[in-house]
Protein backbone atom coordinates (compact mmCIF):
# COMPACT_ATOMS: atom_id res chain seq x y z
CA UNK A 1 0.00 0.00 0.00
CA UNK A 2 1.50 3.36 -0.72
CA UNK A 3 2.19 5.88 1.98
CA UNK A 4 -0.49 8.34 0.61
CA UNK A 5 -3.31 5.95 0.72
CA UNK A 6 -2.06 4.36 4.14
CA UNK A 7 -1.52 7.97 5.77
CA UNK A 8 -5.67 8.41 4.31
CA UNK A 9 -7.02 5.27 5.78
CA UNK A 10 -5.25 5.96 9.30
CA UNK A 11 -7.11 9.85 9.15
CA UNK A 12 -10.03 8.20 7.95
CA UNK A 13 -10.32 5.28 10.64
CA UNK A 14 -9.05 7.47 13.63
CA UNK A 15 -11.68 10.19 12.84
CA UNK A 16 -14.31 7.05 12.80
CA UNK A 17 -12.97 5.48 15.66
CA UNK A 18 -12.97 8.52 17.34
CA UNK A 19 -17.48 9.54 16.44
CA UNK A 20 -17.98 5.74 17.45
CA UNK A 21 -16.88 6.75 21.10
CA UNK A 22 -18.43 9.78 20.95
CA UNK A 23 -21.43 9.94 18.75
CA UNK A 24 -21.62 13.58 19.07
CA UNK A 25 -21.70 14.31 14.90
CA UNK A 26 -24.02 11.27 14.11
CA UNK A 27 -26.68 10.96 16.60
CA UNK A 28 -26.89 15.52 16.55
CA UNK A 29 -27.03 14.92 12.40
CA UNK A 30 -29.39 12.22 12.85
CA UNK A 31 -32.04 13.46 15.44
CA UNK A 32 -31.57 17.17 13.41
CA UNK A 33 -32.76 14.86 10.18
CA UNK A 34 -35.91 13.67 11.89
CA UNK A 35 -37.38 16.89 13.35
CA UNK A 36 -36.56 18.74 9.90
CA UNK A 37 -38.93 15.43 8.40
CA UNK A 38 -41.17 16.14 11.25
CA UNK A 39 -41.38 19.51 10.60
CA UNK A 40 -42.09 19.68 6.90
CA UNK A 41 -44.59 16.65 7.38
CA UNK A 42 -46.55 18.91 9.67
CA UNK A 43 -45.86 21.85 8.30
CA UNK A 44 -47.08 21.19 4.60
CA UNK A 45 -50.57 22.47 3.64
CA UNK A 46 -52.34 19.58 2.21
CA UNK A 47 -54.61 21.52 -0.07
CA UNK A 48 -52.18 23.67 -1.93
CA UNK A 49 -48.99 20.89 -1.90
CA UNK A 50 -48.96 17.51 -2.16
CA UNK A 51 -46.91 15.13 -0.50
CA UNK A 52 -45.66 13.76 -3.96
CA UNK A 53 -44.52 17.32 -5.24
CA UNK A 54 -42.57 18.06 -1.81
CA UNK A 55 -41.07 14.79 -1.14
CA UNK A 56 -37.84 15.50 -3.23
CA UNK A 57 -37.21 18.72 -2.09
CA UNK A 58 -37.80 17.24 1.41
CA UNK A 59 -35.45 14.75 0.57
CA UNK A 60 -33.07 16.55 -0.36
CA UNK A 61 -32.95 19.57 2.12
CA UNK A 62 -33.23 17.35 5.00
CA UNK A 63 -29.99 15.33 3.42
CA UNK A 64 -28.53 18.95 2.68
CA UNK A 65 -28.78 20.36 6.27
CA UNK A 66 -28.29 17.07 8.49
CA UNK A 67 -24.75 16.33 6.15
CA UNK A 68 -23.73 20.00 6.94
CA UNK A 69 -24.26 19.36 10.95
CA UNK A 70 -21.93 15.90 10.48
CA UNK A 71 -19.46 17.91 8.64
CA UNK A 72 -19.28 20.53 11.14
CA UNK A 73 -17.68 17.96 13.14
CA UNK A 74 -14.96 16.67 11.04
CA UNK A 75 -12.21 19.70 12.03
CA UNK A 76 -13.53 20.55 14.94
CA UNK A 77 -12.25 17.39 16.70
CA UNK A 78 -8.96 18.07 15.51
CA UNK A 79 -9.30 21.53 17.07
CA UNK A 80 -8.96 20.02 20.60
CA UNK A 81 -5.77 20.02 22.50
CA UNK A 82 -4.28 21.47 18.74
CA UNK A 83 -4.47 18.12 17.06
CA UNK A 84 -4.43 19.92 13.46
CA UNK A 85 -1.24 20.61 14.44
CA UNK A 86 -0.27 17.54 15.17
CA UNK A 87 -1.29 15.96 11.65
CA UNK A 88 0.55 18.78 10.05
CA UNK A 89 3.59 17.84 11.71
CA UNK A 90 3.57 14.51 10.26
CA UNK A 91 5.57 13.32 7.47
CA UNK A 92 2.41 12.83 5.23
CA UNK A 93 1.11 14.64 2.32
CA UNK A 94 -1.58 17.61 3.18
CA UNK A 95 -3.46 16.05 0.15
CA UNK A 96 -3.97 12.31 2.25
CA UNK A 97 -5.16 13.92 4.95
CA UNK A 98 -7.96 15.69 3.10
CA UNK A 99 -8.71 12.18 1.94
CA UNK A 100 -9.00 10.45 5.11
CA UNK A 101 -11.43 13.28 6.15
CA UNK A 102 -13.01 12.82 3.19
CA UNK A 103 -13.79 8.88 3.28
CA UNK A 104 -14.57 9.34 6.84
CA UNK A 105 -17.37 12.63 6.34
CA UNK A 106 -18.60 10.17 3.28
CA UNK A 107 -19.34 7.62 5.90
CA UNK A 108 -20.82 9.54 8.39
CA UNK A 109 -23.32 11.06 5.62
CA UNK A 110 -24.33 7.97 4.10
CA UNK A 111 -24.70 6.44 8.27
CA UNK A 112 -27.08 9.67 8.49
CA UNK A 113 -29.04 8.71 5.04
CA UNK A 114 -29.17 6.26 5.92
CA UNK A 115 -31.26 6.42 8.94
CA UNK A 116 -33.02 9.31 7.24
CA UNK A 117 -34.13 7.82 4.06
CA UNK A 118 -36.81 4.72 6.24
CA UNK A 119 -38.04 7.90 7.96
CA UNK A 120 -38.91 9.89 5.03
CA UNK A 121 -40.46 7.21 3.72
CA UNK A 122 -42.17 6.43 6.74
CA UNK A 123 -43.51 10.61 7.35
CA UNK A 124 -44.30 11.34 3.35
CA UNK A 125 -45.51 7.81 2.81
CA UNK A 126 -43.66 7.34 -0.45
CA UNK A 127 -43.47 4.17 -2.64
CA UNK A 128 -40.24 3.45 -3.65
CA UNK A 129 -40.53 -0.01 -5.23
CA UNK A 130 -38.03 0.57 -8.32
CA UNK A 131 -36.76 3.58 -7.07
CA UNK A 132 -34.53 2.58 -4.72
CA UNK A 133 -31.73 1.85 -6.73
CA UNK A 134 -31.92 4.69 -8.67
CA UNK A 135 -32.38 6.80 -5.39
CA UNK A 136 -29.52 5.17 -3.54
CA UNK A 137 -27.34 5.91 -6.67
CA UNK A 138 -28.20 9.40 -6.83
CA UNK A 139 -27.54 9.63 -3.13
CA UNK A 140 -24.07 8.23 -3.81
CA UNK A 141 -23.31 10.92 -6.70
CA UNK A 142 -24.63 14.14 -5.15
CA UNK A 143 -23.16 13.07 -1.54
CA UNK A 144 -19.37 12.12 -2.99
CA UNK A 145 -19.28 16.15 -4.39
CA UNK A 146 -21.30 18.06 -1.53
CA UNK A 147 -18.93 16.14 0.91
CA UNK A 148 -15.76 17.22 -1.16
CA UNK A 149 -16.73 20.68 -0.87
CA UNK A 150 -18.25 20.68 2.75
CA UNK A 151 -14.98 18.90 3.87
CA UNK A 152 -12.65 21.93 2.57
CA UNK A 153 -14.59 24.60 3.50
CA UNK A 154 -15.43 22.83 7.04
CA UNK A 155 -10.99 22.80 7.33
CA UNK A 156 -11.22 26.99 5.72
CA UNK A 157 -13.71 27.36 8.38
CA UNK A 158 -12.41 25.64 11.66
CA UNK A 159 -10.10 28.68 12.67
CA UNK A 160 -12.29 30.93 12.65
CA UNK A 161 -14.52 32.13 15.99
CA UNK A 162 -17.86 31.07 14.31
CA UNK A 163 -17.10 27.64 12.32
CA UNK A 164 -20.45 26.21 12.58
CA UNK A 165 -22.36 29.51 11.48
CA UNK A 166 -19.52 30.02 8.61
CA UNK A 167 -19.97 26.52 7.44
CA UNK A 168 -23.16 26.66 6.30
CA UNK A 169 -22.97 29.90 4.67
CA UNK A 170 -20.09 29.20 3.00
CA UNK A 171 -20.68 25.99 1.65
CA UNK A 172 -24.42 26.39 0.84
CA UNK A 173 -24.07 28.25 -2.34
CA UNK A 174 -21.34 25.47 -3.67
CA UNK A 175 -24.02 22.96 -2.90
CA UNK A 176 -26.85 23.92 -5.36
CA UNK A 177 -25.69 22.16 -8.85
CA UNK A 178 -25.52 18.87 -7.17
CA UNK A 179 -28.88 19.81 -5.04
CA UNK A 180 -30.80 20.89 -8.07
CA UNK A 181 -29.59 18.01 -9.85
CA UNK A 182 -30.51 15.38 -7.01
CA UNK A 183 -33.65 16.74 -6.73
CA UNK A 184 -35.02 16.61 -10.64
CA UNK A 185 -33.67 12.59 -10.41
CA UNK A 186 -34.99 11.86 -7.41
CA UNK A 187 -38.59 13.30 -9.01
CA UNK A 188 -38.34 11.60 -12.13
CA UNK A 189 -37.54 8.54 -10.52
CA UNK A 190 -40.29 8.55 -8.03
CA UNK A 191 -42.83 9.51 -11.30
CA UNK A 192 -41.45 6.53 -13.00
CA UNK A 193 -40.30 8.33 -15.65
CA UNK A 194 -37.73 6.45 -18.33
CA UNK A 195 -34.08 6.20 -17.20
CA UNK A 196 -33.46 8.40 -20.49
CA UNK A 197 -34.66 11.40 -19.02
CA UNK A 198 -32.56 11.10 -15.52
CA UNK A 199 -29.43 9.63 -17.46
CA UNK A 200 -28.33 13.19 -18.26
CA UNK A 201 -28.82 14.45 -14.60
CA UNK A 202 -26.52 11.84 -13.90
CA UNK A 203 -23.72 12.72 -15.74
CA UNK A 204 -23.63 16.29 -14.96
CA UNK A 205 -23.65 14.86 -11.06
CA UNK A 206 -20.45 12.54 -11.91
CA UNK A 207 -18.74 15.32 -13.30
CA UNK A 208 -19.67 17.82 -10.49
CA UNK A 209 -17.76 15.04 -8.45
CA UNK A 210 -14.91 14.66 -10.52
CA UNK A 211 -14.19 18.12 -10.55
CA UNK A 212 -14.72 19.07 -7.04
CA UNK A 213 -12.81 16.28 -5.86
CA UNK A 214 -9.98 16.49 -7.80
CA UNK A 215 -9.76 20.59 -7.50
CA UNK A 216 -10.28 19.74 -3.32
CA UNK A 217 -6.94 17.43 -3.28
CA UNK A 218 -5.41 19.71 -4.81
CA UNK A 219 -6.57 23.16 -3.27
CA UNK A 220 -6.08 21.43 0.52
CA UNK A 221 -2.21 21.48 0.75
CA UNK A 222 -2.30 24.89 0.10
CA UNK A 223 -4.91 25.61 1.88
CA UNK A 224 -3.04 24.12 5.25
CA UNK A 225 -0.08 26.14 4.64
CA UNK A 226 -1.14 29.73 4.68
CA UNK B 1 18.32 25.66 26.16
CA UNK B 2 16.31 28.60 25.89
CA UNK B 3 14.75 31.13 28.27
CA UNK B 4 13.05 33.84 28.42
CA UNK B 5 10.70 35.98 29.96
CA UNK B 6 6.54 35.48 28.91
CA UNK B 7 6.24 36.77 24.84
CA UNK B 8 10.11 36.66 24.21
CA UNK B 9 9.21 34.38 21.32
CA UNK B 10 10.07 31.15 22.44
CA UNK B 11 6.89 29.28 21.28
CA UNK B 12 7.22 31.11 17.85
CA UNK B 13 10.50 29.70 18.04
CA UNK B 14 9.97 26.11 17.95
CA UNK B 15 6.67 26.57 15.31
CA UNK B 16 9.02 27.92 13.16
CA UNK B 17 11.77 25.31 13.38
CA UNK B 18 9.16 22.69 13.59
CA UNK B 19 7.54 24.00 10.20
CA UNK B 20 4.33 25.53 11.54
CA UNK B 21 4.76 28.98 11.16
CA UNK B 22 6.47 30.63 8.15
CA UNK B 23 9.09 32.93 8.95
CA UNK B 24 8.10 36.63 7.51
CA UNK B 25 11.70 36.40 6.02
CA UNK B 26 14.62 33.95 5.67
CA UNK B 27 13.84 30.72 5.65
CA UNK B 28 14.04 27.67 8.14
CA UNK B 29 16.09 24.46 6.84
CA UNK B 30 17.18 21.25 8.49
CA UNK B 31 20.08 19.32 7.35
CA UNK B 32 20.03 21.94 4.30
CA UNK B 33 16.49 20.88 3.05
CA UNK B 34 13.57 23.61 3.10
CA UNK B 35 10.80 22.47 5.66
CA UNK B 36 7.87 23.89 3.90
CA UNK B 37 8.79 22.14 1.11
CA UNK B 38 9.89 18.87 2.14
CA UNK B 39 7.13 16.66 3.93
CA UNK B 40 9.45 13.81 4.23
CA UNK B 41 11.94 16.21 6.46
CA UNK B 42 9.32 17.10 9.26
CA UNK B 43 10.17 12.89 10.05
CA UNK B 44 13.34 13.87 11.98
CA UNK B 45 11.34 16.54 14.12
CA UNK B 46 9.22 15.46 17.30
CA UNK B 47 7.85 18.32 18.46
CA UNK B 48 6.68 18.60 22.20
CA UNK B 49 4.32 21.77 22.44
CA UNK B 50 2.11 23.56 25.04
CA UNK B 51 -0.70 21.36 23.37
CA UNK B 52 -0.91 17.52 23.45
CA UNK B 53 -2.18 16.49 20.39
CA UNK B 54 -4.06 14.16 21.83
CA UNK B 55 -7.29 13.31 20.50
CA UNK B 56 -9.83 12.64 24.46
CA UNK B 57 -11.90 10.33 23.16
CA UNK B 58 -9.41 7.54 22.26
CA UNK B 59 -7.02 5.85 24.39
CA UNK B 60 -3.27 6.80 25.26
CA UNK B 61 -2.21 3.63 22.97
CA UNK B 62 -4.57 4.33 20.35
CA UNK B 63 -3.54 8.09 19.99
CA UNK B 64 0.12 6.96 19.72
CA UNK B 65 -0.51 4.01 17.08
CA UNK B 66 -2.50 7.02 15.26
CA UNK B 67 0.86 8.80 15.47
CA UNK B 68 2.78 6.02 14.48
CA UNK B 69 0.86 5.04 11.43
CA UNK B 70 1.26 9.03 10.31
CA UNK B 71 5.08 8.43 10.75
CA UNK B 72 5.02 5.26 8.84
CA UNK B 73 6.70 3.37 11.63
CA UNK B 74 6.89 -0.30 11.89
CA UNK B 75 4.34 -2.49 14.14
CA UNK B 76 2.40 1.48 15.33
CA UNK B 77 0.96 -0.89 18.15
CA UNK B 78 3.80 -2.24 19.36
CA UNK B 79 5.83 0.65 19.12
CA UNK B 80 2.64 3.01 21.18
CA UNK B 81 3.07 0.43 24.17
CA UNK B 82 6.81 0.45 24.16
CA UNK B 83 6.89 4.55 24.04
CA UNK B 84 4.07 4.82 27.23
CA UNK B 85 6.25 2.33 29.07
CA UNK B 86 9.18 4.57 28.71
CA UNK B 87 7.08 7.51 30.28
CA UNK B 88 5.84 5.57 32.93
CA UNK B 89 2.20 5.19 31.47
CA UNK B 90 2.29 1.36 30.70
CA UNK B 91 -0.16 0.10 32.50
CA UNK B 92 -2.67 3.35 31.59
CA UNK B 93 -2.29 2.59 28.14
CA UNK B 94 -5.81 1.56 27.22
CA UNK B 95 -7.31 4.71 29.04
CA UNK B 96 -8.73 7.53 27.27
CA UNK B 97 -7.33 10.57 27.60
CA UNK B 98 -9.86 12.38 29.03
CA UNK B 99 -9.79 10.30 32.49
CA UNK B 100 -6.33 10.95 32.65
CA UNK B 101 -4.63 13.57 34.73
CA UNK B 102 -3.02 16.41 33.49
CA UNK B 103 0.95 15.51 34.12
CA UNK B 104 -0.30 11.73 32.60
CA UNK B 105 -1.70 13.88 29.76
CA UNK B 106 2.03 15.51 29.41
CA UNK B 107 3.42 12.54 29.47
CA UNK B 108 1.32 10.49 26.77
CA UNK B 109 2.05 14.00 24.80
CA UNK B 110 6.36 13.67 25.60
CA UNK B 111 6.04 9.86 24.28
CA UNK B 112 3.96 11.14 21.25
CA UNK B 113 6.74 13.48 20.38
CA UNK B 114 9.57 10.33 20.81
CA UNK B 115 7.70 7.90 19.33
CA UNK B 116 8.97 8.12 16.11
CA UNK B 117 12.75 8.43 17.25
CA UNK B 118 13.30 12.02 15.54
CA UNK B 119 16.95 13.83 15.21
CA UNK B 120 15.68 16.75 16.41
CA UNK B 121 13.52 17.01 19.40
CA UNK B 122 11.68 20.52 20.30
CA UNK B 123 10.32 20.80 23.47
CA UNK B 124 7.73 23.88 24.99
CA UNK B 125 7.93 23.55 28.20
CA UNK B 126 8.52 19.64 29.04
CA UNK B 127 8.36 19.20 32.71
CA UNK B 128 4.57 21.47 32.87
CA UNK B 129 2.34 19.87 35.61
CA UNK B 130 4.68 16.64 36.25
CA UNK B 131 5.60 15.88 39.55
CA UNK B 132 9.26 15.51 41.30
CA UNK B 133 9.28 11.78 40.51
CA UNK B 134 8.16 12.50 36.81
CA UNK B 135 10.26 15.40 36.16
CA UNK B 136 12.95 12.90 37.45
CA UNK B 137 12.55 10.04 34.90
CA UNK B 138 11.33 12.46 31.95
CA UNK B 139 14.64 14.16 32.59
CA UNK B 140 16.56 10.89 32.72
CA UNK B 141 14.63 9.76 29.25
CA UNK B 142 15.74 13.41 27.12
CA UNK B 143 19.40 12.95 28.71
CA UNK B 144 18.99 9.22 26.81
CA UNK B 145 17.64 10.60 23.32
CA UNK B 146 20.68 13.36 23.61
CA UNK B 147 23.08 10.75 24.29
CA UNK B 148 22.07 8.36 22.00
CA UNK B 149 23.14 11.70 19.26
CA UNK B 150 19.61 13.61 19.10
CA UNK B 151 19.60 17.60 19.20
CA UNK B 152 17.07 18.49 21.89
CA UNK B 153 16.04 22.59 22.23
CA UNK B 154 13.99 22.95 24.88
CA UNK B 155 12.74 25.99 25.90
CA UNK B 156 11.53 26.35 29.60
CA UNK B 157 10.68 28.51 32.82
CA UNK B 158 12.29 25.27 34.98
CA UNK B 159 16.02 25.85 34.41
CA UNK B 160 16.83 23.75 37.70
CA UNK B 161 15.45 20.77 35.73
CA UNK B 162 16.85 21.14 32.87
CA UNK B 163 20.42 22.72 33.44
CA UNK B 164 22.23 19.46 34.06
CA UNK B 165 20.53 18.29 30.35
CA UNK B 166 21.95 21.47 28.94
CA UNK B 167 25.50 21.60 26.55
CA UNK B 168 24.54 25.29 25.39
CA UNK B 169 22.22 27.88 27.29
CA UNK B 170 20.45 30.71 25.04
CA UNK B 171 18.16 33.52 26.19
CA UNK B 172 15.72 34.97 23.93
CA UNK B 173 14.25 38.98 25.11
CA UNK B 174 11.64 40.35 22.83
CA UNK B 175 12.93 38.42 19.59
CA UNK B 176 16.30 38.47 20.03
CA UNK B 177 19.52 36.63 21.80
CA UNK B 178 21.08 38.37 24.96
CA UNK B 179 23.21 35.01 25.85
CA UNK B 180 23.84 32.18 23.11
CA UNK B 181 26.68 30.19 23.58
CA UNK B 182 27.82 26.80 25.08
CA UNK B 183 26.60 26.12 28.87
CA UNK B 184 29.57 28.37 31.15
CA UNK B 185 29.71 28.80 34.99
CA UNK B 186 27.27 27.52 37.87
CA UNK B 187 23.43 27.66 37.41
CA UNK B 188 23.62 29.91 40.03
CA UNK B 189 25.73 32.73 37.53
CA UNK B 190 23.75 31.68 34.75
CA UNK B 191 20.21 32.92 36.57
CA UNK B 192 22.05 35.92 37.71
CA UNK B 193 23.09 36.77 34.31
CA UNK B 194 19.62 35.55 33.19
CA UNK B 195 17.59 38.32 35.67
CA UNK B 196 19.90 40.95 34.98
CA UNK B 197 19.17 40.87 30.84
CA UNK B 198 15.49 41.20 31.66
CA UNK B 199 15.83 43.96 33.84
CA UNK B 200 18.01 45.85 30.97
Amino acid sequence: MSDFLRAALAVCAKDIRVEHRSRTALISAIAFAALVLVIFNFARDPASASREAMAPSVLWITFTFSGVIALNRSFALERENGALDGLLLAPVSRSAIYLGKYLANLAFVFTVEAVALPLFVLFFGVDLGGALGGIVLTAVLATAGFVAVGTIFAAMTVRTRFAELMLPLLVLPFLIPPLIGAVQVTARLLAGRPMSEIAGWFRILALYDLVFVTLCLLLFPSLMDE
Amino acid sequence: MVVGPNGAGKTTLLRLLAGLARPSAGSVRLRGVRLARDGEARRDIGLLSHQSYLYDDLTAAENLAFAARLYGTPDPEQRARGALDLVGLGNRADEPVRRLSRGMVQRVAIARSLLHQPRLLLLDEPFTGLDPASAGRVAALFAAERNAGRSLILVTHEVHEAWDLATHTHVLVRGAWTVSGPREGSLEDFLRRYREDQHE
